[in-house]
């Protein structure tokens, strides 16, 4: 190994440890009690392995007015995520299938109109919205969050499916029209077993983003409803007393936990979604 | 029931069309019927309540003789610049590095990354605890024999936008780097081992053909780092609160604060409007520059 590979392998190491450095401190941080945050540092080692504050994270903390941790909120989230997901893949795939195998007159359009759905600052439409869901009685509840995810996120899915489905080969599609199979038929024998992977990608991408918003959970949920991100913002500026380090660590890593799973498990499937999401057509 | 009666060819065109249309309803009332009351309230005289009434530019003129907005507007520009050039920096550059046959590729590749599938809020409460100036870094430079170390840029009201770019960087670059990373794969081989028959250096070829060779990539990189840049919102929230101060207040945490906790509805859609047309001073020149891309190639 020459010089030049070493300074690489050294700047490439460096670069790793500081991307992993955050992490770090948190995990340390969270396992030590306000003594040892005291009179320590941020890279000082915990005496023991002390998970106290985890509990305290997930079901004692104070956000906001009740002190319940983040237990509650964790299962919000996932109450929002699964339909949302759900709901938004099938929906998504179906479009991208009429968009590109069953194209009609101003399906181009209609797909430029969605294109430009994902790009919009969601600030422009956060008014009109709260309206909507007040009229539709829906304001700060769960549905009406769950409804919002699924809106919002129909533009990427269709993205995501419509710019897969575009290089499976129309002559199969075709042939099978010929032989008398009908629009669900194709869709059920032939699209269906071909996507596997792109559902993959609109899953895990879907899950993200949705798990890591906060804007819309700030915005149209209260109280009870609150999903883990606005909890976590909570537990960490409501102010009683003593600020608990360690229980902010553990509840920022308990929020961080289902998304990093899904990256470490399913890490080339989140890579793609990113780069399909960024790189359009 | 009754559409069955209907002929089979009708009925078979306009399944595809029946699918689609849920999407086109939804796309038409709240991306674009949203977008035009949004445009409404910002012409009202709204306050507390969103009032539909002509009021002409009054909530744009407040907006523009507004303190916090001109701090909101220049820090987006301050942390936009910043981590829109230091992410592709950095992302290029350890793409480079990890294009040279690295082992555990994949490994490095996942550390650089995995801060992207955090949320923003957990970015920033991490960060808001390694930066705090009582416990944090600056601590942690003391006890190692710095006695006099300060790095205080969190409290520090000309500073803390810089904190902001921190984390942000932290968060994003790996992203730039997977993009680049892509687009060093795609490079053809041949062109390399020509030049290099040529006497071409490898940094020489880098800057002459490889680099050049990426700006599709910086192009989208760059596209989706401004995006990221207009609309953070919750990583402000979470490491300064906007603080101290409105020190580091942006559009997105200015339009939040007006509409939803100060009553100033107009206000805040004028604000969110602004927010909109800078989107579209970036997105429109992009949008065209690709559909003439893929005009030529044909």
């Amino acid at each position: 190994m020459n010089i030049k590979r070493v300074l690489i392998y050294s700047i490439l190491g460096f670069a790793a440890l500081i991307y992993l450095l955050p992490l770090v401190v948190m995990v340390i941080t969270s396992l030590k009690d306000l003594d040892e945050i005291r009179s320590g540092t941020l890279l000082s080692m915990p005496q023991a392995l002390n998970f106290d504050s985890w509990d305290k994270a997930w079901g004692a903390a104070c956000t906001g007015v009740s002190c319940e941790g983040l237990k509650g909120y964790f299962w919000n989230s996932v109450l929002i995520v699964v339909p949302a997901v759900i709901i938004s893949t099938v929906i998504g795939a179906l479009n991208g299938y009429v968009l590109t195998k069953w194209k009609f007159r101003g399906s181009t359009l209609f797909f430029g109109m969605l294109l430009i759905g994902t790009m919009i600052p969601f600030q422009v439409v956060l008014l009109p919205m709260a309206r909507m869901l007040g009229f539709l009685g829906l304001a700060g509840t769960t549905s009406g969050l769950i409804m919002v995810h699924i809106i919002y996120g129909l533009a990427f899915t269709t993205l995501f499916f419509r710019n897969y489905y575009i290089s499976i080969p129309s002559e199969l599609v075709n042939a099978a029209r010929i032989d008398g199979a009908g629009f669900w038929m194709i869709f059920h024998r032939i699209i269906l077993p071909l996507s596997i992977p792109i559902i993959v990608v609109s899953v895990i991408w879907q899950f993200t983003q949705i798990w890591n918003d906060f804007l819309f959970g700030v915005v149209y949920s209260s109280g009870d409803s609150q999903p883990i991100t606005v909890a976590l913002n909570n537990l960490v500026n409501t102010s009683t007393g003593v600020k608990e380090y360690n229980v902010d660590m553990a509840a920022a890593i308990i929020a961080a936990l289902p998304t990093l799973f899904v990256y470490i498990v399913a890490g080339k499937y989140f890579v793609k979604g990113l780069t399909a999401g960024a790189v359009k057509g | 029931m009754n559409k069955s009666s209907a002929p089979r060819q009708s009925l078979g065109e306009l399944l595809p069309k029946l699918v689609v249309a849920p999407t086109f309803v939804v796309a038409v009332i709240f991306i674009y019927g949203f977008m035009l009351m949004n445009a409404w309230l910002s012409f009202s005289s709204s306050r507390m309540l969103p009032k539909y009434d002509w009021a002409g530019f009054i909530q744009y003129e407040k907006l523009f003789a507004n303190d916090r907005w001109w701090v909101a507007a220049e820090n987006l520009f301050i942390f936009g610049v910043l981590f829109i050039v230091i992410c592709l920096l950095l992302g290029l550059f350890m793409a480079i590095f990890l294009d040279q046959k690295i082992r555990a590729e994949g490994a490095i590749r996942t550390i650089y990354l995995y801060p992207m599938a955090l949320s923003f809020i957990v970015t920033g409460t991490a960060w808001k605890w390694i930066l705090n100036p009582e416990l944090g870094i600056q601590r942690l430079v003391r006890e190692m024999g710095f006695e006099s170390f300060t790095f205080d840029w969190l409290v520090n009201t000309d500073m803390a936008i810089y904190t902001v770019v921190i984390a942000g960087v932290w968060q994003s670059s790996g992203f730039v780097m997977a993009l680049c990373l892509a687009g060093l794969r795609g490079v053809d081989d041949n062109i390399i081992k020509a030049a290099k028959v040529d006497g071409a250096s490898m940094p020489l070829i880098y800057r002459k053909i490889i680099i050049p060779g990426l700006r599709p990539v910086f192009f989208s990189a760059f596209i989706i780092l401004t995006h990221i840049a207009i609309k953070s919102f919750d990583l402000i929230i979470a490491l300064t609160g906007g603080g101290p101060g409105f020190a580091t207040d942006v559009p997105a945490t200015f339009m939040y604060t007006f509409s939803f906790t100060r009553g100033q509805i107009g206000l805040g859609s004028a604000a969110s409007m602004m927010m909109l047309m800078a989107v579209i001073a970036i997105i429109v020149p992009y949008l065209y520059s690709e559909l003439r891309e893929k005009n030529n190639e044909h």
